[in-house]
């Protein structure tokens, strides 16, 4: 296993290391509140279908975000709601789909953490676990092909992808044609109610990566400065040549599958361990030891989130709703194509 | 001059390469082998770094497909047979074929399926998998029965801006011949009358098309005369074509070389009876493969898939009713 160096480009400054600290908090901040928001909205019944938060993840998942530039790609998963608004996605875009306005990216036809803009590089997920990889892979041999260099794809998964057929043909494939993808595995102990003991059997996911022949790195998930290192160093690794980079991070969800999920399945040991850490706090006091942030700064920034996704919500609950008798009900963009057999 | 149903998959690829850079090929076996049955020979040579083998992974080689669609390229995938195109059926129908609806991203792919039996091709190289593709909302499922539309249809399939299913079938590869390339076509969703008649309707599609004709040739002598409707493409169906030919004939038999249950032919009866039941003057019949397994052996296999004479004992009892 590669040892990842500690000494990355984007914080070899301790102006720069700073800087990245704060706006993945922020976005550590935002995804919680909104999540927050969401799950109180779903417990009104304000929301159709489900509600999948990332409490626990976030630092991880900003610091995927933050770490990638404009022009890369991303394919984030269920728990990537810091991610997803710091690769460039609004609080009003992730509001409406939950919401369901016919003016969100998904207009009503699918929802929750089922959002992305395609042209953007920012992938919608289908729910098939794996299945994002090797269409990140795509878009990166597409690049190659239209001689673009410096792409960057991060794919998200969690512990129970890993053994889907997909996520070994993808990433076998990326290694095949040494794509830069990096392979972001959130590890959070229980792929729905299973415990990573049902899951695999080696000792550590990271082992994997030999057998593909691809680099790989392990860290602690509950800690903003070792993502932000670890993951930006994979990600720098990926950009410079090294070929598929998968990273391994270890946490703990702390919410359930889905909000319907209670989760009394988590061992008491799991949660009272480090690796049951909540990141935000972590990283919050770090903020304040590094004398970052103090708490008039985070009470702030605390209040500037809450007013952010306030109005978000707020006006995603005053947009129109999809209107089935104006839906185009048709499935292909070929409009000469589509089937003239109508239902009577 | 004659070209084969096979080289002419092949001459529309190597056209669809040349005349738009976008396009490229990626499957197992494709590169300087040509692929399993060389419907890419010689393309890796000519067109350097735009026809990749890809490994044994059908569910990447789908997934990867997607990717470079929604990045602009234009890739074809061949599926080495049809059947194993199931390892790869989540990325079809899950993530290609409902991209556009979700997000006004289209994704136009060409997956060829080398489909159909041939003797002893056995349960895993020989399916029919058009109905099972033609099912799923989001696709184009095309069915070419003869060498012009094999080369037609095919560049036209690169063309559409979504997922197209391309079933060639592995029985006409090499027994049938065209003089040349055709230099116009019908365009992909209209049928084809591939022989008139006034008696009754045979609807067709694939290597089945070529079966029917012969079934009619042997009804002529004792005085029927079939008309044989080739579907071209099972989605789009192009309904309005079976229903002026049963309205002429006012007898329908629909053969498919797929399973029965369900399916096409149960589609094109299905709207012939609910829209054009008065135009039938009998009960409308079909005829499939039997439901098993397709089995190995050229004696079962033959008595496994509708036969010209098997469709021709099924158009007599039609015709007497």
């Amino acid at each position: 296993m590669l040892q990842t160096v500690l000494d990355t480009k984007p914080m070899n400054s301790l102006a720069s290391a700073r800087d990245a600290h704060l706006t993945a908090y922020r976005f550590m901040l935002l995804a919680r509140v909104l999540d927050d928001r969401f799950a109180a909205l779903w417990r009104a019944g304000r929301i159709h279908g489900g509600v999948f938060l990332s409490r626990g993840q976030e630092a991880l998942s900003a610091a995927i975000g933050v770490s990638l530039k404009k022009g890369d790609v991303f394919a984030p998963l269920i728990r990537d709601a810091a991610g997803r608004l710091a690769f460039g996605e609004s609080v009003l875009d992730a509001a409406r789909t939950y919401l369901g306005s016919a003016l969100g990216p998904m207009r009503g036809r699918d929802g929750n953490v089922h959002r992305g803009k395609p042209r953007e590089g920012y992938l919608p997920m289908i729910s098939h676990l794996g299945a994002m990889i090797s269409v990140v892979n795509g878009i990166l041999l597409a690049r190659r092909f239209k001689n673009i260099p410096g792409t960057v794809g991060v794919a998200s998964i969690g512990d129970g992808a890993t053994s889907t057929g997909a996520f070994h043909e993808a990433l076998n494939q990326a290694a095949i044609e040494k794509l830069p993808l990096v392979l972001v595995v959130a590890d959070n102990q229980y792929a729905y109610s299973t415990p990573t003991s049902r899951q695999f059997a080696c000792k550590d996911l990271t082992d994997k990566a030999v057998g593909y022949g691809v680099e790989a790195h392990s860290v602690d998930g509950t800690d903003l400065t070792a993502c932000l290192k670890v993951v930006g160093n994979a990600i720098a690794r990926a950009r410079e040549g090294h070929g598929p980079q998968l990273v391994v991070a270890t946490l703990l969800r702390l919410c359930g599958h889905g909000e319907h999920d209670d989760a009394n399945y988590i061992d008491l040991k799991i949660k009272k361990s480090p690796v049951g850490r909540d990141c935000l706090k972590v990283a919050g006091d770090f903020l304040l030891r590094q004398k970052w942030a103090d708490a008039a700064s985070l009470k702030t920034l605390r209040d500037e989130v809450l007013h952010e996704v306030e109005e978000a919500v707020a006006q995603a609950q005053r947009e129109p709703a999809p209107d089935p008798f104006v839906e185009e009900w048709r499935a292909i963009s070929s409009r000469h194509l589509s089937e003239t057999h109508e239902e009577v | 001059m004659s070209i084969t149903y096979l080289e002419a998959i092949r001459e529309a690829q190597a056209h669809a390469l040349r005349d738009d850079p976008r396009v490229f090929i990626y499957g197992q076996d494709v590169g300087v082998f040509g692929g399993a049955f060389k419907a890419t020979k010689n393309l890796a040579k000519e067109f350097p770094g735009r026809v990749l083998d890809a490994p044994i992974s059908e569910d990447a080689i789908m997934g990867l497909a997607i990717g470079a669609a929604i990045e602009g390229m234009r890739p074809i995938i061949e599926m080495q047979f049809a059947d194993f195109s199931t390892v790869g059926f989540n990325q079809i129908v899950n993530q290609a074929a409902t991209l556009f609806w979700r997000t006004t991203v289209p994704c136009p792919i060409t997956v060829r399926l080398p489909m159909g039996g041939t003797s002893g091709g056995g349960p895993f190289h020989s399916q029919c998998m058009e109905t099972i593709y033609a099912h799923y909302p989001g696709l184009i499922v095309l069915t070419p029965a003869t060498v012009e539309d094999a080369y037609s249809m095919l560049l036209e399939a690169v063309a559409i801006d979504d997922p197209v299913i391309f079933c060639e079938h592995k029985f006409l590869y090499y027994h049938l011949k065209a003089e040349k390339l055709p230099s116009e076509a019908l365009p992909v969703g209209k049928a084809r009358i591939a022989r008139e008649g006034r008696d009754m309707t045979i609807v067709a599609y694939s290597a089945m098309v070529h079966e029917a004709l012969e079934a009619a040739k042997e009804l002529s002598p004792e005085g029927w005369e079939v008309e044989v409707v080739d579907l071209r493409s099972v989605k789009p169906l192009d309904t309005d074509t079976v229903m002026a030919s049963v309205a002429r004939t006012g007898r329908l038999l629909c053969v498919g070389e797929a399973w029965p249950w369900g399916g096409v032919t149960a589609e094109v009866i299905a709207r012939v009876t609910s829209e054009g039941f008065g135009l039938l003057d009998v009960p409308p019949q079909r005829l499939n493969a039997k439901d098993t397994p397709v089995p190995y052996h050229p004696n079962l296999w033959t008595a496994h898939r509708p036969t010209a004479h098997a469709i021709a004992d099924a158009a007599r009892k039609l015709l007497r009713l």
